[in-house]
């Protein structure tokens, strides 16, 4: 009980004046949770116009001119790199870390204001770097978003020149602009909560972006690493990575290299990255569903133990990338086990969404709508994950678009869908409107459906072995003529849920001005966030007083209490004890 | 421990008073963000020095010692170096004792010689370049070679960034007039670079290793 730290730094709080110190150079968290947020959607429309353009030419090949070979492996490096990196990781962690873990935790700021404001502009800065690269003699790098060498940096990848030095150096901003906002998420989660809120009385959101955050903190510097040493291979001819070769029949410098190397760096990266994202996906979809089946969230502390388990879990599976590379059968063995054990307290956290939700009364509102729609694709997702982490059935199918179909299920869509749960859930607080609800729901049943359009026959072209990144299929025996008519109903699909995110847009653009308001609290929460003086929090987030903390964030629905919600605010009432006492008893 | 402890509790069954846990402790988010920082450049050299043992498995890799015609086979420009970062490390530790004892000049004295001998190591450790440079072992002839400049720069880059923090500190104490405050924002300085120099023993170490040393190390890590 020894981790309450009182930190109320009233005095130190300057109200910003100026528009610039105010929505530029902020150093509220709020606003670099806006800047971050609205960053990482714009480069994500961008990744999803690209994926419009891989989508055509798959479906309908010798059709456009434009898409050559060349730039179709640019949209698909770029859009895989972008939606990973820079708008997932970015968004969830940038956008909602920032803004949920002070006022969660009832702080008034992150405990370094200004280091969170350098953090967003690196961020920007590697933005820039990124899509600068799209501008330059060659394009972008057109090396798959793993940038696997020798391939990556050689004569003949597009982007072989410009392309993947300022991709390398993109991400090496980038992994610094995390590294200040991460130390800044998990110092203020240890020293800066309010009177009260114990660790285990934090809101599910919370835990899981702090143990992301540290995720991120240990896993990234993997990525700089990799960077570093590609960007020496390409830029000074040292051989980390690049074996002895010859290309285009001159033999070039190198010597003999290991690109298999590369790759343990990348996934020893790479795949707590998907932890990374998944898990404050994991955290805020759980607070969605407690609230809106005004249910206590089920098995509180085994949803905190699997966060916790997962994130530890998560460094000890990554070669399950890497069973077509090279591999001791033994190490495919080890990878395989600890692949599956992970799918142990991830299975525990869907019984436990489920469980909240049964016998809950269930209100069937967008942010809801998303959530649920997030268990199907998560599960479908996970499921197939199942399949591919035996290394005996990953083999036929690595390579595939079954692969790609899990991936997207398991990462692209479910991550997504919480997003778009999560900002229709806490859009009011941020601007004090509701989204609209038709549209919202419009925008979930064309998304939700559109994807299992899109992803449910791939699994299938996947299983007839339809390779993935490859341009055009060009004849071949085992592929059937019909794979193409799934292709190119694929992309009708795609490009409908594409652009049912216009509808998105439209609505977070007009609902600013024109949305219902939303008045204080409106999906009646317990939790600390929406326990504040004024909506939207102004600076300082709490007024003169910080909130005090008397119970946990989850008293939904408590038997004999007035209301079917008691906020973590509400001091405990005489009896209280003794009755849940005795309830417990019974 | 207690963190087992916490995460046993169970928060719906204790509704207590908010008074009755809530502890001040101490408020120190440096200490805790130094921690971090330390911990994440820990693992940053951890895998550089991970992939360093990997790649000397490969037969174009040739150890910096060993053999008389290598350049650390004779390891005293590396001693003089690693000394002049000991004199950097003690005299910030200096510094810390005499800002507890709130003795205004030993700090000044101590914190002054601690970043200058910080600023020696660097140029000697270029002058290390130059002089490894003259003798032909460039950055691209050998993935040792290449570790070595990557190894020292990376290193040299983050003890260049923990002298900008140092400035940082003293500038704004020296700016707000506020002596006293110097205390706890030294002592994350001096532990992040006592965190700098067991850093670069251990690659000094594994610089210095002749083939048999590295070989034993990458095969007792599986390569």
């Amino acid at each position: 009980m020894q981790h309450v730290a009182i930190a109320d730094q009233v005095d130190e709080l300057h109200d910003p004046t100026s528009f610039i110190t105010k929505y530029i150079w902020s150093q509220d968290h709020k606003v670099i949770a806006i800047q971050y947020g609205s960053t990482a959607i714009f480069v994500g429309l961008i990744a999803l116009a690209l994926s419009g353009l891989m989508r055509l030419q798959l479906g309908f090949p010798d059709t456009f001119d434009f898409i050559d070979p060349s730039s179709y492996l640019q949209f698909v490096t770029m859009h895989g790199m972008i939606m990973v990196v820079y708008l997932l990781t970015a968004l969830l962690l940038g956008g909602f870390g920032n803004y949920m873990i002070p006022l969660m935790c009832g702080a008034r700021d992150m405990v370094f204001p200004y280091l969170n404001m350098l953090s967003f502009w690196f961020y920007f800065v590697s933005v820039l770097i990124l899509l600068a690269s799209f501008f330059v003699p060659g394009g972008p790098t057109g090396a798959g978003w793993t940038l696997y060498p020798p391939q990556a940096i050689l004569n003949g990848t597009p982007g072989y020149d410009w392309g993947i030095i300022l991709m390398l150096v993109s991400l090496a901003v980038f992994v610094i602009a995390f590294t200040m906002g991460g130390l800044n998420y998990v110092t203020t989660v240890l020293q800066a909560r309010t009177s009260g809120m114990t660790l285990m009385r934090m809101p599910l959101t919370v835990w899981a972006i702090f143990v992301a955050t540290i995720l991120g903190l240990l896993a990234f510097p993997a990525l700089l690493v990799s960077a570093i040493m590609m960007l020496l291979d390409k830029l000074i001819g040292t051989s980390f990575f690049m074996p002895a070769l010859v290309s285009l029949g001159e033999n070039l410098d190198y010597t003999g290299g290991s690109p298999v190397l590369f790759q343990h760096l990348f996934w020893f990266f790479g795949h707590p990255e998907v932890y990374i994202v998944a898990l404050p996906a994991f955290g805020m979809v759980s607070d969605v569903i407690s609230v809106h089946a005004r249910k206590n969230i089920f098995g509180y502390r085994m949803m905190v133990w699997a966060i916790v388990a997962i994130g530890a879990l998560s460094f000890v599976v990554w070669a399950h990338h890497m069973y077509v590379s090279v591999m001791h059968p033994a190490f495919g063995f080890f990878f395989a086990t600890t692949t599956l054990i992970i799918a142990v307290p991830t299975a525990i956290k869907v019984y436990n969404w489920v469980l909240t939700l049964w016998k809950g009364n269930i209100h069937l509102t967008v942010p809801m709508l998303f959530a649920i729609g997030f268990i199907f694709t998560f599960t479908h997702g996970g499921l197939t994950g199942l399949f591919l982490g035996n290394v005996t059935i990953d083999l036929p199918l690595s390579d595939t678009y079954f692969v790609v179909a899990h991936f997207h299920m398991v990462m692209g869509v479910s991550p997504v869908m919480v997003l778009f749960a999560a900002i229709y859930h806490w859009y009011p607080l941020m601007t004090g409107r509701m989204l609209d609800e038709g549209l919202g729901k419009l925008h979930f049943w064309v998304t939700f459906l559109g994807t299992y359009a899109i992803y449910l026959p791939m699994h299938y072209l996947g299983f007839l072995g339809v390779p993935r990144r490859y341009f055009a299929m060009g004849t071949t025996d085992f592929i059937p003529a019909s794979a193409q008519d799934l292709n190119a109903s694929i992309t009708i699909a795609a490009l409908i849920v594409g652009a049912a995110q216009m509808i998105f847009i439209y609505n977070v653009i007009v609902s600013l001005r024109h949305g219902k308001k939303a008045g204080k609290n409106p999906w009646r929460a317990t939790s600390l966030e929406w326990q504040t003086p004024d909506v939207p929090p102004h600076h300082g987030n709490w007024g003169p007083e910080l909130p005090k903390v008397y119970r946990w964030a989850y008293d939904y629905s408590v038997p004999g209490a007035k209301d079917d919600f008691i906020p973590q605010t509400q001091p405990v009432l005489e009896g209280e004890q003794s009755e849940e006492a005795e309830a417990m008893r019974k | 421990m207690s963190l087992f402890k916490t995460l046993q509790e169970k928060p719906w069954e204790t509704p207590e008073a908010a008074g009755s846990i809530a502890i001040a402790q101490d408020f120190d988010p440096a200490k805790i963000a130094v921690r971090f920082i330390m911990a994440v450049v820990g693992v940053l050299f951890f895998l550089f020095i991970i992939t360093f043992l990997a790649r000397s498995q490969y037969p174009d890799f040739e150890a910096l010692a060993g053999q008389p015609w290598q350049p650390f086979s004779d390891a005293s420009r590396l001693w003089i170096n690693t000394f002049i970062l000991v004199f950097a490390s003690l005299f910030i530790q200096f510094g810390v004792r005499k800002a507890k004892e709130q003795r205004q000049d030993a700090v000044v004295i101590g914190v002054s010689l601690a970043a200058f001998f910080s600023v020696l190591f660097l140029v000697a450790q270029l002058d290390l370049w130059r002089g490894m440079l003259a003798m032909g072992f460039y950055v691209n002839t050998n993935p040792a070679n290449s570790y070595f400049y990557a190894l020292t720069g990376i290193h040299g880059l983050h003890l260049l960034g923990g002298l900008i923090v140092l400035a940082n500190v003293v500038f704004r104490v020296w700016y707000d007039d506020k002596f006293s405050s110097i205390s706890r924002p030294l002592q994350h300085c001096a532990t992040y670079w006592h965190f700098m120099l067991g850093i670069w023993v251990v690659l000094f170490a594994l610089l210095t290793s002749e083939s048999e040393t590295i070989n034993t190390l990458a095969g007792l890590c599986g390569f």
